[in-house]
């Protein structure tokens, strides 16, 4: 006979370390889980590590170059700067990070839901979801902020509510093109319970799509947290975060650029890295990415 | 056999060619090995085998042409004296489409979407013709109706997209004739197309051959078609050729354990037995075995075939074969006939299956249409079916694209509601016409196999985990229970235990249908639907399945609808036949007699297309091969194409039931029949 | 077919005004307690309700205001004093600047990059262009505009860094000022465009009717402008349709960095001064180009690709 590959079936713990060697084979995704890695190290140490605490201020020192003492120099408060940027993901990996699988969550049942059920009930929630989509985000998200407050308990929820949306047409489109493949109709004629197909056949193939999606929506909803705390409307301060950073610095930029560049640097280290892991582990997984623009 | 003067000259030669690609370890793979033959001019030569052979990879090499990844490790491949992989890109353009030309295998996939048709072929002679712009569009018409197209002008101002697949096809050879051709590559060209279609395809390229003297490179698996058209055959195995010869020879008597083989698992019309299966699956490229490439499939392989590689060898009688074996001498003793006889079974009377007025409908009102009060209206997809089925009968569906056979299967099984008429179980009672509705004992009554492995298996379930579903199901079994009896059912389908950790990757097409064959059985079903599950697999493959049929259907006296194109296997396979045209039933009857006289005139169309592996045997082709959209409103459904058309009664009324002996019925108006 | 589309683009506009009514109408307060703030309560807050209008039933007050809209009165701000048409006309204009101004250098570029980086893959240019659209894509946008006022306005001089053109100067003074802004959005814009016409380039060479090209002896660069590129093109027509409309989100950013007076920077004011009039008639015109721009796309594709404008024949 000639030769057939491997015997047994990897369990779930087995293939997520294969999933992961694989992405490290590539360098794109070597590179971006590293990234990614770091920064959540530093997200988690960063409090130990930092040589000053974020609001000592210190006004020798407003506005310094980089010196023995700090550094990265310090802000326009005489804080120091390595000090503010280490710490500076921390509040937006958590707040991001709970929001996403939320997202996901909660966009991909709906998705998976209505791709189920087609007729009317389907046409009719499309068109809202796609009325919807067609307001700029940044105007739904600042209307639910000045009204609640922009607190970690406004924020979650709200980026959550949002970004799932559009995973509700990536869950229904995945849905329609697992449901149509013969095997779901095999399992119809069978006679399965609706719930057994759902949780057999769909959802183990409906799954690695919306995991990639997921790493995606990640690092938009990050682009979009940091965007809002540039504009004010995010983090309040003293807390230190990374876009409000920028928007604290860019006035001073003349007299000391590393308060905008070392944010700049981290921030977009951070989402780069979230992205090439996302494309990386799209390629492992198999899965064809349209591109899209974000929402 | 054509009376043409076939000349010295080598149009085509290739000379101990080897291409390979590189694996992920730095290995070369070999795909083809050792690739010597010749094409004399105005000759017609098959390559035949089936996939993995190489066949493919060996038609695109005669043009120079490589897929990415793979590379020429030795040898040469010559046209006209020309050595083409060593010309330069703008030597081989001009050659290419111009002196030799391919038709490829898929042309819908083929001609590019955004260019009308006549502006494709357009291309090939300003390309490769001298003729001057203005000639153009003139000459284009000429090429389509050379294809026996109708309606040439209009045509050739439509996108490919509007054609039918038979239409494409002709599309493609015209395009290829632009350049005015030498010699002819045609790689499966009519592979996916329906019966007649093929039938007419095959006698435009014969004809085609002979007034214009082109050399052809026919490549296929499938042995009628290369017998219709082919002087010389040459079967490929593993990326090697193992038998050339003339096609008389290798048809009728093949010199190679392999060819033996493969002829034997081929479902002939007049067979009087079931076609014997080929064990065992080909060798994955890089085999890197020492000895015959085929040794671990071979039922005459000795110690020798194992060690050490067998060498090309012209037989020592005059006109014989070229063989790749050891043993030639003993390639008799493979039979070329099956040993299963087909036999005509008395059945109880007892009722498997009642089908009564069936009528099924794809057309969906949507919820606009409503709005814009525009009620459905089209025909039936399928319209007047009953039929009804005994315990342990096999009745066999046949038809065309657009018959609706597999239509009535899903119907059968819940997933599409009729329209009109009812579906009856066994025990006398209505079956609800949606599965949803149906109790456990229905739904395990009633299993459906579906025709493409790749999509009837859930790519994430083991063999074990996609077997359990029916048995937790209908039986509730767990743990050593399940296991015990999973291994079971694999062992029927001859598969063993092994195979319960396998993911549906890890499978060939032909053990994939097993499973599914096993998944179905598991249900202990008096009845299984089987929509064109041979259809997709390797010819050799399909002959296991049907043996596999045949054994479960005798140890569990189960009984079958059995849905195909193919007429042959049909013929083997079943106890009754009932004929489809447009979703309307023409003819239903015992096996012999539907194939016997009398017959529908559609059952005449569709037998006399049907090809043979002999190449003294010719189809008859009697009407045209235009593709219906859908079925005329009233009257006879064949009425458009039928040779024997009795005038307008055919149009406007519907063909009364005329019964035969022993249940035979046809409908039609004709009178002797 | 294309009434069909002109349909649901006309429902999702309709959709949307409802969308946006309710949201605001769900909202803690009205348009009085956000601009009376402390003071809103008793007769003067009865007062401006009845001045506003605001006690009247929601569906009055919708349709009234969706009628005025169509007939291009958007209504009168919080404070009751300016017509918002007026104010939004000038504004929107400056934002469509920005906007023509992006699209215009930003699409051809994108095009032009795209198919080079495919036809050329994985060599330099294709790596170059590729990991440049990467950065440019997944920073935001904040971010690439302080860099590039650092690198081109604080370092280098050559334009300035901010706008200080007034909202309604006519559109020549707005240069250079503009030229960084429109830089940025550029920047995005091509990135994205790039990455997806590159992939479609990509795929369409491995067809099997690009093969056939090939074997028919067509020269290359025939093969690429009559066979590869107007299948390669079709998909681009709505990401760059679903570009644009980004825009309209992303321009918000842009605005408020460079200090631009345009539609973005005005929509972010009235949203911090909860003048819910001013930003319901934004949201409701921001709204509305995207559709227009959706429906566009999607008749260019249905006049640019030949299967959807004829009917498929069953394969026989």
């Amino acid at each position: 006979m000639a030769e057939t590959t491997s015997l047994v079936r990897p369990g779930p713990i087995a293939r997520f370390g294969t999933v992961i060697s694989d992405i490290m084979a590539r360098p794109s995704g070597a590179i971006g889980l590293t990234l990614v890695f770091g920064h959540l190290m530093l997200a988690l140490f960063g409090p130990f590590i930092v040589p000053y605490d974020y609001t000592e201020m210190d006004a020798n020192f407003m506005l310094s170059k980089p010196s023995a003492a700090h550094w990265l120099g310090a802000d326009h408060l005489g804080r120091d700067t390595l000090s503010r940027t280490l710490l500076g993901g921390r509040e937006a990996i958590l707040v991001t990070g709970i929001a996403t699988p939320l997202a996901v969550i909660w966009g991909g049942l709906v998705g998976i839901f209505f791709g189920l059920v087609s007729g009317r009930l389907d046409e009719i929630l499309m068109r809202v979801v796609d009325a919807f989509l067609s307001l700029p985000w940044i105007l739904k998200m600042l209307v639910l902020i000045v009204t609640f407050g922009s607190g970690t308990e406004v924020l979650i929820p709200t980026l959550a509510f949002f970004y799932g949306i559009p995973v509700i047409r990536i869950a229904r489109a995945a849905t329609h093109d697992v449901v149509a493949r013969d095997f779901v109709q095999a399992a119809r004629a069978r006679g399965h319970s609706r719930a057994t197909i759902i949780q057999r056949e769909l959802l183990p193939n409906v799954r690695d799509a919306l995991l990639v999606e997921g790493a995606m929506r990640w690092s938009w909803m990050l682009l979009a947290f940091s965007s809002l705390s540039f504009l004010g409307f995010g983090v309040s301060p003293p807390t230190p975060d990374w876009g409000l950073m920028i928007a604290d610095a860019r006035g001073f930029m003349s007299f000391s650029p590393m308060g905008v560049l070392a944010p700049m640097v981290c921030l977009s280290s951070l989402i780069i890295g979230i992205n090439l892991t996302a494309d990386a582990l799209a390629k492992a997984l198999g899965i064809d990415r349209a591109q899209k623009a974000p929402v | 056999m054509r009376q043409i003067d076939i000349k010295t000259r080598n149009v085509i030669a290739i000379d101990g060619l080897s291409i390979g690609f590189r694996s992920r370890s730095g290995a070369m793979v070999p795909v083809l090995r050792n690739i010597s033959l010749s094409v004399r001019e105005g000759e017609s030569i098959g390559l035949v085998g089936e996939s993995g052979s190489g066949k493919s990879t060996l038609a695109l090499a005669m043009m120079g042409y490589l897929k990415t990844g793979l590379m020429v490790m030795e040898g040469s491949a010559s046209f006209d004296d020309i050595e083409m992989f060593t010309q330069t890109r703008g030597s081989l353009e001009t050659i290419r489409g111009g002196r030799l030309a391919l038709i490829p295998q898929n042309s819908g996939q083929s001609l590019t979407p955004t260019l009308r048709i006549g502006a494709q072929i357009a291309e090939a002679l300003r390309l490769h013709s001298s003729l001057p712009k203005e000639a153009h569009d003139a000459r284009v018409t000429e090429l389509l109706s050379q294809v026996r197209l109708p309606d040439p002008v209009s045509i050739s101002r439509r996108y490919p997209h509007e054609l039918s697949g038979g239409q494409q096809q002709r599309v493609a050879i015209a395009m290829a004739l632009a350049g005015e051709p030498e010699a002819l590559l045609l790689d499966e060209p009519t592979t996916g197309l329906d019966v007649t279609t093929q039938a007419h395809i095959l006698e435009l390229l014969r004809d085609l051959a002979r007034d214009t003297g082109m050399a052809m490179v026919y490549v296929s698996h499938d042995l009628g078609a290369i017998a219709r058209v082919c002087d010389r055959v040459i079967v490929m195995y593993a990326g090697e050729v193992v038998l050339e010869g003339s096609a008389h020879k290798v048809l009728r008597e093949p010199g190679h354990p392999y060819a033996r083989g493969l002829l034997a698992s081929i479902p002939k019309l007049k067979d009087t037995h079931l076609p014997r299966a080929l064990d065992g699956r080909p060798p994955a490229p890089g085999y890197a075995g020492t000895g015959c490439s085929f040794v671990d499939r071979c039922t005459i392989a000795s110690d020798q075939c194992r060690d050490v590689h067998p060498d090309l060898i012209q037989g020592t009688d005059p006109g014989s074969a070229k063989s790749r074996c050891h043993h030639v001498n003993q390639v008799d003793r493979i039979p070329l006939v099956g040993q299963r006889a087909v036999r005509q079974r008395d059945l109880p009377a007892a009722t498997s299956l009642e089908l009564d007025d069936l009528a099924i409908s794809y057309a969906r009102v949507t919820f606009l249409d409503k709005l814009a009060r525009r009620e459905s209206q089209a025909t039936a997809t399928v319209d007047g079916i009953t039929i009804t089925l005994r315990k342990g009968e096999t009745l066999g569906l046949v038809g065309e694209s657009g018959s609706g056979k597999s239509t009535i299967l899903k119907s059968v099984a819940g997933l599409l509601p009729p329209v009109r008429g009812t579906v009856g179980a066994a025990d006398e009672s209505a079956l609800p016409p949606r599965v949803e509705d149906r109790n456990a004992s229905q739904l395990r009554q009633i299993q459906m196999i579906f025709q493409n492995p790749d999509e009837s298996l859930n790519p994430r379930q083991t063999v074990a985990q996609i077997l359990a579903q029916p048995l937790k199901l209908y039986f509730g079994l767990s743990g050593q229970e399940l296991n015990a009896r999973s291994t079971q059912l694999l062992e029927q389908v001859r598969l063993g235990g092994h195979y319960l950790d396998r993911l549906p990757s890890q499978l060939s097409g032909g053990e994939k249908q097993r499973v599914a064959v096993a998944r179905a059985f598991a249900a202990q079903p008096d009845l299984v639907l089987c929509d064109e599950i041979t259809s997709a697999l390797d010819v050799s493959v399909q002959a296991a399945v049907l043996e596999l049929l045949d054994d479960l259907r005798r140890e569990n006296n189960t009984s079958y609808v059995f849905v195909s194109h193919d007429l042959a296997v049909v013929r083997v396979l079943s106890d009754r036949v009932a004929v489809l045209y447009q979703g309307r039933l023409c003819e239903i009857g015992r096996t012999k007699d539907v194939y016997g006289d009398p017959s529908h005139p559609y059952t005449k169309v569709l037998l006399g297309a049907v090809l043979e592996p002999d190449p003294d045997f010719a189809p008859t082709l009697v009407t045209n091969d235009a593709v219906e959209l859908s079925p005329p409103r009233t009257g006879c459904p064949f009425q458009r194409r039928c040779p024997k058309r009795t005038g307008d009664i055919c149009d406007s009324v519907a063909p009364p039931r005329r019964d035969f002996a022993d249940g035979h019925t046809i409908w039609c108006h004709l009178e002797n029949l | 077919m294309l009434l069909r589309r002109l349909g649901l683009g006309a429902i999702t506009v309709w959709l949307v005004s409802v969308i946006i009514f309710a949201g605001v109408e769900m909202l803690p307060g009205d348009a009085c307690t956000a601009f009376l703030e402390r003071e809103a309560k008793g007769k003067l807050l009865e007062n401006c309700r009845e001045d506003l209008g605001l006690n009247r039933s929601a569906l009055t007050r919708y349709v009234d205001w969706a009628g005025s809209a169509l007939q291009g009165d958007l209504g009168v701000s919080a404070n009751g004093q300016k017509q918002i048409s007026e104010m939004v006309g000038y504004r929107l204009r400056n934002t469509l600047l920005l906007a023509f101004g992006a699209m215009v250098v930003g699409i051809p570029l994108a095009l032009f990059l795209g198919v080079v980086a495919a036809l050329w893959r994985d060599r330099p240019v294709d790596i170059f262009v590729s990991t440049s659209a990467i950065f440019a894509m997944t920073i935001p946008e904040f971010v690439s505009a302080t860099l590039l006022i650092l690198v081109f306005s604080v370092w280098l001089g050559w334009v300035p860094g901010i706008v200080l053109t007034s909202a309604n100067a006519p559109l020549v003074e707005f240069f250079p000022e503009v030229m960084l802004p429109i830089g940025v959005l550029t920047l995005v814009m091509t990135a994205h465009i790039l990455r997806t016409v590159r992939s479609s380039v990509i795929e369409t060479l491995a067809s099997d009717y690009a093969q056939m090209a090939t074997l028919k002896g067509v020269p290359y660069w025939q093969i690429v402008f009559r066979h590869i590129l107007p299948n390669a093109l079709l998909p681009t027509i709505n990401v760059v349709a679903l570009t644009i409309a980004w825009l309209l989100g992303g321009v918000v950013v842009i605005e408020t960095v460079f200090n631009y007076p345009g539609l973005g920077r005005m929509m972010i004011d009235s949203i911090s001064d909860r003048d819910l009039p001013v930003t319901q008639a934004i949201a409701l015109i921001i709204a509305s180009v995207y559709v227009i721009v959706n429906l566009a796309a999607d008749i260019m594709t249905m006049l640019a690709n030949p299967r959807l404008r004829t009917v498929h024949l069953r394969q026989g």
